[in-house]
Parts: C-alpha cells; sequence; structure tokens
C-alpha cells in the first residue's frame, strides 16, 4: 500500500537535491570552520554559504544569520536572550494564548526567574489584535513574542502591523515563524521584526537545523554559552553537514516558491470543498483566507481525533490529531480552545497539512476512506446519539 | 504504540450499540479529559445475561470498552463489580502510560452500570440526564484522574498529591 504522507508541519521529506548536496559534503567537508588551516577554511566557505543562502531567503543580511539546533532553541535564544539582556530595563513580555509549546515553556521558565507575561485573547479565527497588544505594553516591556503563522490552525498573524506598533514603543520583537518561512514569502525587512525563528525541516531540510535571524543592534545574549562561534553569538562546532541541507533548501524553497503555492492552495481547496461536501456537521478551523496554504485543520463532531488517525493509518495515510489522547498530555489543544472551540470539537480535529510530492490523487483517497471511518465512529459514539436524538 | 490486542479490538469492537431495555445504564469520563463511555446491561437471575457500549474515545478508550464488555458478558454482578480497570489493561496487553488515564475507565463505566441496575431496582434511580449535562459541558462529577495512580486529582495541579507523578496540562501559560 502506498503510503500518503499529508502531515508536512511535522516533518518534510528531504528535497532530493539537498539529500545530494548533503551526501556530497558528508564525504568531502569534516574540517572545523574556526581552524585556520586550508581544510577548515574549505568547511568555513561551505558555512557561510548556507548563511547566504538562508538571508537570501528572507531578505536578511548574512551576518544577521545565527544558526541553531532548530525552531525550538531559535525561539528559545530569541525569548530568553532578550530577556537576559534587557534584564535592567524591564520584566514584561507580551505574548499570544495560542504560541508553539517552545515560547510557552520559555516564558514558563522566565517566570520562574521573576519575569512577567501578559498573554493575549485571540479571536476565533487565532488572529490577534494589534490594538490589544499596544495596549498591553507597559513602561517595562522588553519583548513581544508572536507566532508569524500558527501551527495547528494556520492563521497568518498581522506581524507587519504588530512590529510597528512593537517600534513606535521601542519593544523588541520576535516572531516565531517556523511554521512559515520557506512555505510563503516572508521578508524581515517588509515584517519589521527584530528577531525571526526558523526551521529546515519544514521545507525541506534535515531536522535539527534552523536559525534565528537578529536584526543588527538587538540586544540578545547567547543561549548556549562556549566558543566563538556564529560571530560569538551561539557557542558550538556547526552542525555542518545538517547546515548545507538548510542552505541549499532554503535556495530551492525561494526558488520553488511560486510553483509551490499554486500547487498547495489547489490541494488545500480540493480536500476542504470535498470535506464539506462529504462530512457532516465539521468545522474547518482558521481564518478562511489568511491562513498557510498547505494545512487543513479540521473538527469532526461527536469522533475522537485519534480514533481517526489510527483508522487513517490503517489505510495507509499519516495525519496529525490535535485531540488530548493523542498530545500525551491530558488537555485537548491550547490553540483550538483559544479559538473558543468547545472540548469536545476540538478531541475530533484532525491536521492535514501537504507537501510538494502531494497529488490530487491523495486527496481523493482521503475524501473516500475518511466518511465511512468518521460514520463508523459516530455509530460507536455516546455524543452523536444524543446530539441527534 | 498500542499492543496487536488493543489494535484487534479497537479495528473490531465487539458489543458496540446499545440496549433499548437495559436494566442499567453506566457512564463514566468527559470529553474534557479525553473521553466518555456508556455501558449498557441486561441482568437476568443476577447475571449480565447481554452487556454493549457507546464510546467517544481514543484507539485506547474503544479497546477497553470492547474488553470490558467480554469480561463482564455472562458473569454475576459480584464477579462483575470485582473486575478492576486493571484487569482490563492487563487482558489488553498492557496500554501505554498516558493512556491510564482517560481510557482506562471500562470497569469504573460497568460498576457504574451495575451500581444503576441496583439503584433502580431500590426505588433510587440515578439521574442520568444530569451526569449527561454535566458531561457535555465538561464538568462531571468524575472529574479528572491521576494518570498513574488513579487518584481523582484538581483540574490544574501540576503533580497528583497522592503518588508525586508530574501530570502535564495543555495550557501551563
Amino acid at each position: 500500500m502506498k503510503t500518503i504522507y499529508l502531515d508536512h508541519l511535522a516533518a518534510t521529506p528531504l528535497h532530493p537535491k539537498v539529500k545530494e548536496a548533503m551526501i556530497q559534503h558528508i564525504n568531502t567537508i569534516y574540517g572545523n570552520p574556526v581552524a585556520d588551516y586550508s581544510l577548515g577554511q574549505q568547511a568555513g566557505q561551505v558555512l557561510e554559504q548556507a548563511r547566504l543562502q538562508v538571508a537570501d531567503l528572507i531578505n536578511a543580511d548574512p551576518n544577521e544569520i545565527v544558526f541553531t539546533s532548530g525552531g525550538t532553541e531559535s525561539v528559545n535564544h530569541a525569548i530568553k536572550g532578550v530577556a537576559i539582556a534587557l534584564r535592567e530595563r524591564g520584566r514584561r513580555i507580551i505574548t499570544s494564548n495560542i504560541e508553539h509549546k517552545s515560547v510557552l515553556n520559555s516564558l514558563r521558565t522566565l517566570r520562574l526567574l521573576d519575569y512577567q507575561v501578559t498573554s493575549l485573547d485571540v479571536d476565533n479565527y487565532g488572529l490577534v489584535d494589534p490594538a490589544a497588544v499596544e495596549k498591553a505594553i507597559t513602561q517595562d516591556t522588553i519583548l513581544i513574542s508572536l507566532m508569524l503563522a500558527n501551527n495547528e490552525i494556520g492563521t497568518i498573524e498581522p506581524i507587519r502591523d504588530i512590529a510597528k506598533i512593537a517600534q513606535k514603543h521601542q519593544v523588541v520583537f520576535h516572531t516565531d515563524a517556523v511554521d512559515a518561512v520557506g512555505v510563503i514569502p516572508v521578508d524581515v525587512k517588509d515584517l519589521g521584526v527584530n528577531l525571526l525563528s526558523l526551521a529546515a525541516n519544514i521545507f525541506y531540510g534535515p531536522p535539527g537545523v534552523g536559525a534565528l535571524y537578529i536584526k543588527k543592534g538587538t540586544p540578545v545574549w547567547p543561549l548556549l554559552d562556549g566558543g566563538m562561534q556564529e560571530n560569538k553569538r551561539r557557542a558550538g562546532t556547526e552542525n555542518l553537514i545538517g547546515l548545507v541541507g538548510l542552505g541549499v533548501a532554503a535556495d530551492l524553497a525561494r526558488l520553488e516558491m511560486p510553483a509551490r503555492l499554486p500547487h498547495l492552495q489547489a490541494l488545500k481547496e480540493r480536500l476542504t470543498r470535498g470535506l464539506w461536501e462529504r462530512i457532516p456537521d465539521i468545522q474547518i478551523n482558521g481564518h478562511p483566507n489568511q491562513c498557510l496554504p498547505h494545512l487543513v485543520s479540521v473538527s469532526i463532531k461527536y469522533v475522537e481525533g485519534e480514533s481517526l488517525m489510527l483508522m487513517l493509518d490503517e489505510e495507509g495515510i499519516c495525519v496529525a490529531t490535535r485531540s488530548a489522547c493523542a498530545s500525551g498530555s491530558l488537555r485537548a489543544s491550547h490553540v483550538l480552545i483559544a479559538t473558543g472551540l468547545d472540548f469536545a470539537t476540538a478531541q475530533g480535529t484532525l491536521l492535514f497539512s501537504f507537501g510538494r510530492d502531494n497529488t490530487e490523487a491523495d486527496v481523493d483517497k482521503v475524501l473516500d476512506v475518511l466518511p465511512p471511518i468518521v460514520q463508523k465512529l459516530r455509530e460507536m459514539s455516546p455524543l452523536y446519539k444524543k446530539i441527534n436524538l | 504504540m498500542y499492543s496487536q490486542i488493543v489494535m484487534d479490538h479497537f479495528k473490531n469492537p465487539r458489543n458496540v450499540g446499545e440496549l433499548a431495555d437495559a436494566d442499567g445504564i453506566g457512564e463514566v469520563g468527559n470529553p474534557v479529559c479525553g473521553d466518555m463511555m456508556n455501558i449498557f446491561i441486561k441482568v437476568k437471575d443476577n447475571r449480565i445475561e447481554d452487556i454493549k457500549f457507546k464510546t467517544f474515545g481514543c484507539g485506547a478508550a474503544i479497546a477497553v470498552s470492547s474488553m470490558i464488555t467480554e469480561m463482564a458478558k455472562g458473569k454475576t454482578l459480584e464477579e462483575a463489580m470485582k473486575i478492576t480497570n486493571q484487569d482490563v489493561a492487563e487482558a489488553l496487553g498492557n496500554l501505554p502510560k498516558n493512556k491510564l488515564h482517560c481510557s482506562n475507565l471500562g470497569a469504573d463505566a460497568l460498576h457504574s452500570a451495575i451500581k444503576n441496575y441496583l439503584d433502580r431496582k431500590t426505588g433510587k434511580i440515578k439521574d442520568l440526564d444530569w451526569d449527561r449535562q454535566a458531561h457535555l459541558k465538561g464538568s462531571g462529577p468524575e472529574g479528572c484522574y491521576c494518570p498513574y495512580c488513579q487518584k481523582k486529582i484538581e483540574e490544574e495541579s501540576p503533580f497528583c498529591v497522592f503518588c508525586g507523578s508530574e501530570i502535564p496540562h495543555e495550557h501551563d501559560h
């Protein structure tokens, strides 16, 4: 049975050209970029090439790119780095109720260190209101951290507007753009942010590699202490082969994006339309237009997401679910609850995210097998009967 | 993640449905914590003559429901009351640790159905509609339980006061 992979927000397969570049370099480049002999210098050149490629993808200056071990480290670095650097100036940080756990838990740590956090509500689409951000800014606010695109509902936040507000009040602004960079056009100068996190495994690069954009002059203390790598901003010998992959993936994302976007958008529309037509009592989450082009979050009432996911897996279809059961924690997704979904409906949420290899036939397969699965589980569900009495 | 027995019961659940003329109905869990289980029993000569279930929940919850109906069928009420959630988990070739929280409610649901039967017999009919409303609102009388030792805990507590296990919550901000 052919595997249909529809969880590109969790990880993406390596682009063949990324794989090729990584294999080529793993055979030849093993020097340490800090070494002054020629083998080290060669490695250094490879590193700077990757930096240039990442900078080009987001319209940054190469020396504003700091390589990290992925999205989580970038976010930790941005938030904790600013908090430490500006600890004398203030202790308040503004964020939203739908951020990724790397943001939430970085802030949890900072709260232990006497920082205060203002977490803003979102509307039913998951949008943060820029006016609410401005209202929340106090004398001692040092950082605003808001995601560019939500990883569960796909809603794209008004980052440009909020960055203007942050600038006006001289507050540092970080955006967690992990799920957006490499998928949709992202331009740091246009957005006007100080810090931006990105990760390679969202756009067909390897996992465990990412970058933090640090606009020149932004006060950020290093997260990892040690040597002078990354211009003293991130210690530790660089993951060179991974970074080659990140660089090539960034290049390909920039070049292929005009072709990828309409392909993804078409698959998304086909799936969304089919779901509406074939399954009653569903809800599509996230903003209808201001949304990632490859993500469909659907809440299927009266059934639970993990059961759906397991049954789709039996059919060779890999999707994510946002039910409490499957999350390893005891709670339904904080994002879905923040957008106003009730707990029972949130439990029945599936998250489809498309990639460049997916086809219309993949979508049609989902639309063929999902309705009977939903029906089978609904027949089993006590909630279904009660509501239709 | 799941044992073969769990997957078998999940894919081919036994005794799904309702009994229109049930002598006892049990209902446990709530959608806030994840799962909700209904058990219907028909009792004859102090024995569980027929049993059916309806469950809203994950793979483990459905497998647990299926397994408890198999284990309880034909048993006397006393025997059925002695089946524990642990017994069900063992019969399924064990469950992942985090699933012991919400999903392993089979014995509770069965016991609730038996109590409901006994209450009806003695004229103390449990108000199922009230239960139902509370469940749908997500704040049933059953509340939240520690996933590791099964004791009732406060909704937001970061760790279980009985066994000390850390309990993950999604909205930690």
